[in-house]
């Protein structure tokens, strides 16, 4: 059996919690004073994900910006984070560029695509 | 083969370059930093001392008590922010009215016009904020402050236009006497010149020690600020210095020219000649004895502190003459060295224009105009100005509400500025409240653009201090290149 | 040249006020907006986590403030760019000045000061050492790599762990620098707990508390920096120093609100918050000036700042609407007490209360396990439980017209924090 230390992020509390695990398995959750963090924990221990933003370089911009902020369009495994800006190294997109735009498709194999979260004429 | 090399861009070396630059003849100025005023001359208290201080008898007392007197006209012919507010200093105890009768009569004896000692009610209707504990003070109408970086550069810009030349990044490494005068050896390579002029501030000893039989030693003595935002202003109105006593030689409140206060400094003897590092025990100590002078100091306005190096030789007097064959010192020049400036400059010229009997130029030009202000401005002009120079009304600094026109003016004129410090210095953007959070990126692409230098070049204050280190995301290039 | 509302700032409080303004009938609205672009600082935030509240998902920066900036648009609300106000006077004349336009006096019926906040320097948090290139606010170092792409340092230190500064952690880490440490000086972060876990758990970054920067070398650029722990009076420990080798130092030590314009014309100022002391329409000292957002206040979420805006945008129009009456007022000090450190507002005429009103506030310490209470003329008329309140965290408690009508010619307002 396998106890792994968290502290949960669902408010200021932090409560500190532990989960016990055995063959990948959530086995107990505890310390948490609420239901969320039972939940955070879980997903924590077994599948944690983030989202991701950086920004990537743009050309032609009538307004001189250099970048365009982006992120991807959920979250993505936590281990790929280092995966997904290596991807995002050396991208340049094209002025203009509109919210929600697909700027890399499917970054590290993720599954998830990377858009544009600002508007850049 | 130049006449006059000037070791030194400071506030000294600028006001020789300024008065030597009425012959004609040819002067080079070297720096070891990239723009003039890098040194003593940028971190000081920027107040003009009326001169009851310096002893009686001294160059110190006959240079303060001269360049005191010229500086006022100087400001307007030479454009640079001066203001006659005038200085008082407390006396703190009834036992040390001996000491506060002693300074009033050196300073008559100086020559300084208008002293007064004031006694407590006339005192506290100068300065509501003073100490319970004053007593009395010294009154000197005649103390001012002065912006020491805009006096610098108008030494050194107005020095310029008379055809002194300025080589900044050149540290000079050696000095061999010739036949004809002096070989220079620097960083950049050797420069030949019939005269030096020792102008080089906490370094000036190394050099006059490297030629003269007689040895001076100079101690690099910082003395740590504290610099309070406009939101302080008219908490002190005039320069408010202590008597020295039982905590030392105490420390000054000060207005500045730029409506902030200012109090220090310290007087801590360092080794480093570079050492301008302030500590915490220095800046307690500034609160401290500021405390001592006014009431409640309201230090949270603090915006920055600082600390700079006197060039404070053990006998504690300027060192001004020829030391050896054409080697001219300008050494020593510790406080009041801001407020003898002009009469350091005018007298090393007059004593080389005696040994060699220089002609005077026809053409030289007497006045400078510095940058322009458009606050100065009235609504109409300014509003002209923006219409023939857009750049005028953009606002770059906003705590300091310095235009965009204001900067390209410091990096486009003669000397013009490299760095965010220069520009600093000559516009006061980034010297608000906020330290440059807000501009200094602003500042950096104006830079990049008009000297046509890629960004990660621009600096702080000259090589070794660059901003920004490279591109997001570039040490994920480096290995992508390397697998 | 006049308006009837001018609105100083186009970031996230200019704009929503902006929009209320104009949805409760102003038509004569001009923002000015100093940077080249709408939106503010939300511009450079493009992190995730913004709009919770507001539009229940989690959006970045730029795209919040992009909601709110189509709306501007839509309602073709006139704003200027590139535009700086010089001076407010109490007659509320501003001086406004731009590139095309020069400088020119505008006169406002009413104005809505939202022009946010700035960063603490390192001069005002006294750090002693040398000053170097390499010493950035985390909102400059924000700038310059969000916005400008660019790295302003490889090893980094970070002063101050409140929610730029541990989000910085993280961008800078991404973008490939090594951020070493993150030394805080009070005894816990002022930043969520999310961030904590995120920004730096995530990345192996150390976080201390009840630690402070002492030292920094380096003459030219940032060579290191000492870090010390403090004793419970925020003084260094002798003995404790650490010294950490890096390129920079990013200080994340608190927000200012900016209220140089406010001053001038004549607002009160309330020191504990720097920011103007507001009634319950947020009007400050001066008639028919109103504040919000962060010169109001520092706000943690973006979500408050919009709402709170809100209530001033329609707050404004409603006094130009009115023309020019001077109902009498009867204001009652919003009192407090537990540990609370202000509220916003601080004062109310309970007659020109609304359907509802909000009380933000913030405490001054970490506290578990509290009860906030709400008491007029002496009789509890509300009470919530909060597990824990922390100072970065805000508060707020929510009172109806029908508590107000409930209790006529009130004379006390209390807000109480005790322990359960």
């Amino acid at each position: 059996m396998e106890k792994i230390q968290l502290i949960c992020i669902g408010c200021p509390m932090g409560c500190p919690m532990t989960v016990e695990m055995e063959d990948g398995k959530v086995l107990s959750v505890t310390g948490n004073t609420c239901k969320r963090g039972d939940i955070y924990a879980r997903k924590e221990v077994t599948a944690p994900t983030r989202v991701v933003t950086s920004t990537v370089r743009i050309e032609g911009s009538e307004t001189g910006a250099v970048t365009v902020p982006c992120k991807t369009k959920s979250d993505i495994p936590k281990k790929d984070i280092f995966n997904c800006m290596q991807e995002l190294t050396g991208v340049t997109v094209k002025a203009p560029v509109h919210i929600g735009d697909v700027l890399v498709e499917n970054v590290a194999g993720t599954g998830v695509d990377v858009i544009a979260t600002k508007d850049i004429q | 083969m130049v006449d006059v090399v000037i070791i030194g861009a400071g506030v000294s070396g600028c006001a020789a370059a300024r008065w030597l630059s009425r012959y004609r003849i040819n002067v080079l100025v070297l720096d070891k930093e990239e723009d003039v005023c890098c040194g003593t001359s940028k971190a000081n208290s920027a107040i003009v001392h009326a001169g009851f201080d310096a002893k009686n008898g001294t160059l110190m007392a006959e240079l303060n008590v001269r360049g005191s007197e010229m500086m006022e006209q100087l400001s307007v012919d030479l454009d640079f922010a001066y203001k006659r507010c005038g200085s008082l200093v407390l006396c703190l105890d009834e036992n040390d009215r001996d000491k506060l009768n002693a300074l009033y009569e050196n300073g008559v004896k100086n020559g300084v016009k208008d002293l007064r000692i004031i006694e407590r009610e006339e005192l506290v209707g100068m300065e509501p904020n003073v100490s319970d504990n004053a007593v009395a003070a010294l009154w000197a109408p005649t103390g001012a402050i002065v912006c020491p970086f805009g006096m610098t550069l108008a030494f050194a810009e107005n020095a310029a236009a008379n055809g002194v030349q300025f080589r900044f990044d050149t540290e000079v490494k050696k000095l061999e006497r010739t036949e004809k005068g002096w070989k220079i050896e620097t960083n950049q390579g050797t420069i030949e010149a019939k005269a030096v002029v020792n102008a080089a501030g906490v370094y000036a000893d190394l050099f006059h020690n490297e030629v003269c039989e007689d040895k001076i030693h100079i101690t690099p003595r910082r003395g740590d600020y504290l610099l309070l935002d406009h939101t302080a202003s008219g908490f002190v109105t005039h320069t408010v210095f202590q008597l020295p006593g039982k905590f030392g030689k105490g420390v000054l409140v000060t207005p500045t020219v730029h409506d902030n206060i200012l109090a220090g400094p310290t007087a801590i003897d360092v080794e480093n000649r570079e050492g301008t590092n302030t500590t915490a025990e220095g800046l307690a100590d500034v609160m401290k004895k500021a405390g001592f002078s006014v009431k409640n100091l309201p230090t949270r306005q603090t915006i920055t502190s600082f600390a700079g190096l006197r060039a404070h030789e053990d006998g504690h007097e300027f060192i001004i003459r020829e030391s050896a064959e054409d080697f001219f010192d300008c050494a020593g020049i510790e406080s009041p060295g801001l407020s003898s400036a002009p009469a350091i400059g005018e007298r090393v010229a007059s004593l080389m224009q005696a040994k060699y009997g220089w002609e005077e130029k026809k053409d030289f030009i007497d006045k400078r105009k510095g940058i322009l202000d458009p606050k100065t401005l009235s609504r109409e002009e300014w509003n002209k100005l923006i219409e023939k120079e857009p750049a005028y009304g953009q606002i770059i600094c906003r705590c300091e509400s310095v235009t965009e026109g204001e900067i390209l003016d410091a990096i486009r004129r003669p000397l013009g500025a490299k760095s965010l410090d220069g520009v600093k210095r000559r516009t006061r953007a980034g010297m608000g409240r906020c330290q440059a959070g807000f501009c200094s990126p602003r500042v950096m692409e104006i830079l990049s653009r008009e000297r046509k230098v890629p960004l990660s070049s621009i600096t702080k204050n000259g090589k070794g201090s660059e901003l920004i280190v490279g591109v997001a995301k570039d040490v994920y290039e480096e290995v992508r290149h390397e697998a | 040249m006049k308006h009837d509302l001018i609105i100083l700032g186009g970031g996230p409080a200019g704009l929503a006020a902006a929009i209320t303004a104009y949805d409760a009938g102003l038509r004569d609205i001009l923002i000015v907006e100093r940077d080249k672009e709408l939106g503010g600082i939300l511009n450079q935030c493009i992190h995730s986590g913004f709009g919770l509240h507001t539009f229940k998902e989690e959006l970045t920066g730029p795209e919040y403030a992009a909601r709110f900036i189509a709306g501007v648009k839509e309602r073709k609300i006139p704003y200027v760019l590139n535009t700086m106000a010089l001076h407010v006077s109490p007659e509320k004349e501003v001086t406004l000045m731009n590139r095309t336009d020069g400088v020119q006096t505008v006169k406002a019926e009413a104005i809505v000061l939202a022009m946010g906040c700035r960063e603490r320097s390192r001069g005002a948090l006294n750090i002693p050492g040398y000053r170097p290139a390499g010493i950035y606010s985390a909102g400059t170092a924000q700038r310059l790599v969000n916005i400008e792409g660019f790295m302003p340092g490889r090893e980094v230190v970070i002063l101050g762990s409140g929610d730029i500064g541990l989000i910085m952690a993280r961008r800078m880490t991404l973008e490939g620098a090594k951020v070493k440490v993150v030394a805080e000086l009070m005894p816990y972060s002022g930043g969520l707990k999310r961030n904590i876990v995120q920004c730096l758990d995530d990345f192996g970054i150390p976080l201390k508390l009840s630690h402070t920067v002492v030292d920094i070398r380096g003459q030219k650029r940032v060579e290191g920096v000492t870090i010390a722990a403090v004793d419970e009076h925020n003084k260094p420990i002798p003995g404790t120093e650490e010294e950490y080798d890096c390129d920079t130092l990013l200080l994340s030590c608190g927000l200012i609100p900016e209220n140089e314009l406010s001053r001038e014309m004549g607002v009160s100022i309330n020191p504990v918050t720097s920011g103007p002391v507001v009634n319950e329409s947020l009007e400050t000292s001066v008639p028919g000036v109103f504040a919000a957002g962060n010169v109001l206040h520092v706000h943690d979420l973006v979500d408050f700042v919009s709402e709170e805006a809100g209530a001033a945008g329609r707050a404004a129009a409603e006094y130009v609407l009115a023309g020019s009456v001077d109902a009498e007022r009867n204001e009652i000090p919003v009192k407090f007490e537990g540990g609370v450190r202000y509220t916003v507002p601080a004062k109310i005429d309970p007659k020109f209360v609304k359907e509802a009103i909000t009380i933000r506030f913030r405490v001054g310490a970490v506290m578990k396990n509290r009860i906030v209470s709400v008491w007029m003329d002496g009789e509890q008329v509300s009470k919530k439980r909060r597990q824990i309140m922390a100072p970065g965290e805000m508060e707020e408690v929510k009172l109806t017209r029908e508590q107000f009508d409930a209790h006529p010619d009130l004379k006390e307002l209390l807000i109480r924090v005790e322990e359960v």
